[in-house]
Formats: C-alpha cells, structure tokens, sequence
C-alpha cells in the first residue's frame, strides 16, 4: 500500500497518461471494451508497484506496463493473431512494391482497418511513434528491445502498412 | 552510403533521430538518390495521413471515472500509535510533546509537499499553454506573419508590433535555418514567435519581456513535444517542437553564444 505522498506523486505523475494508456491497450487489443478493462489492470499494477519507481520517465514506465498487460491478455484469450516478436534474422526486408510507394490518399476508415490488420508488435510500434510521439529511445524502454531492432521494425511496420493499404483497394474493384 | 544501409536511417532522418552530421550526411545523400527521395515523400504521406485521420483514441468519461475511484485508499497511518495507559502522570507529558511534535512536523511535510506540487501544477499549465501555441502555429496559414530567411528583414518587422525589440538571429549554419517570425499570445502576454527549420521538424521560440514569476530555467515534455525555457537579457526564451529534446538544447545553447 502506498504512503499517502506517493498517492499523490501517483496522481501527479502517472494519471496524467490515461489517454496515453488507453490508446495504447485500444489499438494493441483492437476494442474498446477490452482496453478499458486492461487500461484499468495496468493502473492497479502501476500503483502496487509505484514504490519502486522514484524517477524518470512515468509515461514510458506506464506504457511498458500496459502493453505487457495488453499482450498477456491477448495470449489468455487466444487471440489468433500473428504474436511472432519481429526477428531481422528470420524476416529478411523486401523490396517496396512502387505502387505503394506512389499511393497518395487514404481516407480515415482503411486506415483504422490497415492499422488493425498490422501484427500486434508492428501495431504497438506504429501507435507509440506516430500516436504517441515516443522517441526511439522511449520505444525501446516500453518494448523492451535494442534500439536498433526499434528502428527497422519501425521501417518494416510502415512498409507492411503501405501494403495493407494498397491491397485494401484491388484495381477496379471501386468507382 | 548504399541504399540497403540507409533504409534505417532514413527512418531515423525522418523521425528527426540523427544527429547534426548525421542529418546533414543524409542530406547530401538523398541530393543524389531519387530512390531515397521518393521512399522518404511516400512515409511524409503516410505520416501526414495517419496525423489527418485523427486516430488516437482518448480515455473514455467511463474509464476516467473508474481509475478515479477503484485504485486502493492509502491506509490512514494513525500519526501517533495507540498505546493503552496504565501509567499516567509523568509519561504523559512526554506523550503531549511527541503529539506536539508530530503535528508541527506533518504540517511542515505538508507545505513542503503542496509546494511542489503547486510547482508541478504550474509547470504542467505552462506547458499545455506552449505546446497549444505550438500546435496553433502549425496550422496552414498559420506559422509565420512575416517569412524571411534575412534575420535583418525578420527584426524590423516587430517594430511597432510590439514594445521591445526581440533579438532575431539566425542559426542556418548550425542547421537551424530561420523561417519567418510572428505575433503570438501567450497565456495572454505578448510574443515574439521566431519560426526556425529543423530538418523536416519546426521549431517555435517564444520571446517574451521577462516577468518576476518566471522560472530561471525549465524543461519539460507533454504529449510528444518538448519544451526548454531560459532568461537572457531581460527576456524568458521558450522553444517548443516534436523534435528531439537534444535539438532544443542546441538552440538554447546558440542563443546564448555572443
């Protein structure tokens, strides 16, 4: 239980990020029911947990556990998805197909959809970076990865998001 | 530079996360590389289309209100523990200074802990004021009254505008170039807003006639952006931009130099 100064260093520091939890857990869980419940584990822990952090970064220290909670909740409920971590190794880089170099306009909906239709951990970084405004180094302490392994993820998500988006519209399939 | 190597980097390039020699390394590059320039305006698109959808999803009135009641009520420590008195008399004064002293000493904890929250509150006030100017700024039409890359035509242009002479430079060679420069309000005190470039980033440079309850020097960070305040010279300086915390040092530092 926490000492009633840290309460308040709590309310001070931590319940500021809400939206930026909430965001996170509804984009990485797809729904907003399932975010609302996870945002709300992720804060009871951040609270029983608080006394071991003095200072830093309380946003990035929330969002890495959130996202935790948020991929412990997916693997609980078998979501199927594609939950393979994003190894360089075994993915090696493609070339970009030029029409989704070219692509010029999306419009708000396909967007949502693509950004749905991205692996979980392409999501997460996409959300952090282009959402959130997270730094590389920020993305790599709530990820807990190698900033390099941040850095081409991120230029493997945005690619794999262009895909999505070009193939969303097959050729003629639209007036 | 092969293009395999830099397709991290123009990554890093675009997320403002190279340093000065870095970036400018990458510039000279993507002179050379059709190849980088189209892969680089195709992320702009992306990046653009991902800000326009307006896809960040805020807390709900549902889940604020239940963060709000369900974390657990610190337990109230009682300050002075509950003893059972079998002896009164001569330990019982002891036991009024202890009380005493007690409360005197949660009453100093208390001002000294309001005081830094109040600190914090106002610190967090005086940066949703900034990065609101900030974002304002960037919308179209929005950035600069005046667009100069002369600092001799940007510094003239204030005269009459406003009643001190904000001093206008410009950092081109350290790889802030000057954009232009216009009238702002801030937390309804006029400013000078100087418009500098950096990289693909802007930076905006708040330069208002310092007042007593300025800070000497502050930082801070809210919703991606950042924010660095100084005085120098009678004036209080704030940079703010979604660039890299780093970035605003520099300007801070150039400002400084004679």
């Amino acid at each position: 239980m926490l000492a009633q100064e840290d309460r308040a260093r709590f309310e001070a520091d931590v319940m500021p990020h809400r939206d930026a939890a909430y965001n996170l857990a509804r984009w990485i869980l797809r729904g907003r029911a399932q975010a609302e419940d996870v945002t709300q584990e992720a804060f009871l822990r951040a609270y029983r947990s608080f006394g071991g952090f003095q200072t830093g970064n309380a946003r990035a220290w929330l969002l890495q556990i959130v996202r935790n909670c948020c991929f412990t909740w997916l693997q609980q409920n078998h979501v199927a998805e594609e939950m393979t971590e994003f190894d360089e190794q075994t993915m090696p880089p493609k070339p970009e197909n030029p029409e989704s170099l070219a692509m010029a306009t999306y419009d708000r909906e396909r967007l949502q959809r693509a950004l749905e239709d991205l692996p979980a951990h392409f999501r997460e970084i996409i959300v952090l970076r282009e959402l959130e405004g997270c730094s590389y180094k920020e993305i790599a302490a709530i990820t807990t990865r190698p900033i390099g392994t941040v850095m081409s993820a991120l230029a493997r998500a945005r690619q794999q998001l262009r895909a999505i988006l070009t193939e969303a519209v097959p050729k003629g399939s639209q007036p | 530079m092969t293009c395999d190597l830099t397709q991290t980097r123009l990554h890093a390039y675009f997320d403002g996360e190279l340093d000065a020699m870095g970036a400018a390394e990458f510039e000279r590059h993507l002179e050379s590389c059709p190849d980088c320039e189209t892969r680089l305006a195709a992320e702009e698109r992306l990046r653009s289309a991902l800000v326009g959808a307006q896809l960040y999803a805020r807390a709900p009135e549902t889940l604020r209100r239940k963060l709000q009641t369900s974390l657990p009520v610190a337990a109230v420590s009682p300050d002075v523990p509950y003893v059972k008195d079998p002896k009164p008399s001569v330990e019982k004064s002891w036991r009024w200074l202890a009380i005493a002293a007690t409360v005197i000493l949660a009453v100093f904890l208390g001002t000294q802990y309001m005081e830094r929250l109040n600190r914090y509150s106002q610190q967090q006030a005086m940066a949703a004021v900034i990065v609101d100017a900030h974002l304002r700024s960037l919308q179209p039409g929005h950035l600069e009254d005046v667009i100069s890359t002369d600092q001799h035509t940007v510094k003239p242009w204030f005269d009459g505008k406003i009643d001190f002479a904000p001093p206008v430079r410009d950092f081109a060679n350290d790889g802030f170039p000057l954009l232009g420069g216009r009238l702002d309000v801030i937390d309804s005190r006029t400013a000078a807003a100087l418009v500098y470039g950096r990289r693909k980033h802007i930076v905006n440079v708040f330069v208002e006639k310092a007042q007593p309850g300025d800070a000497q020097e502050a930082s801070g960070e809210l919703q991606g952006y950042h924010w660095i305040s100084w005085q120098q010279n009678g004036f209080t300086f704030t940079a703010v931009s979604d660039t890299a915390y780093a970035d605003l040092d520099q300007i801070k530092q150039l400002f400084l130099a004679p």
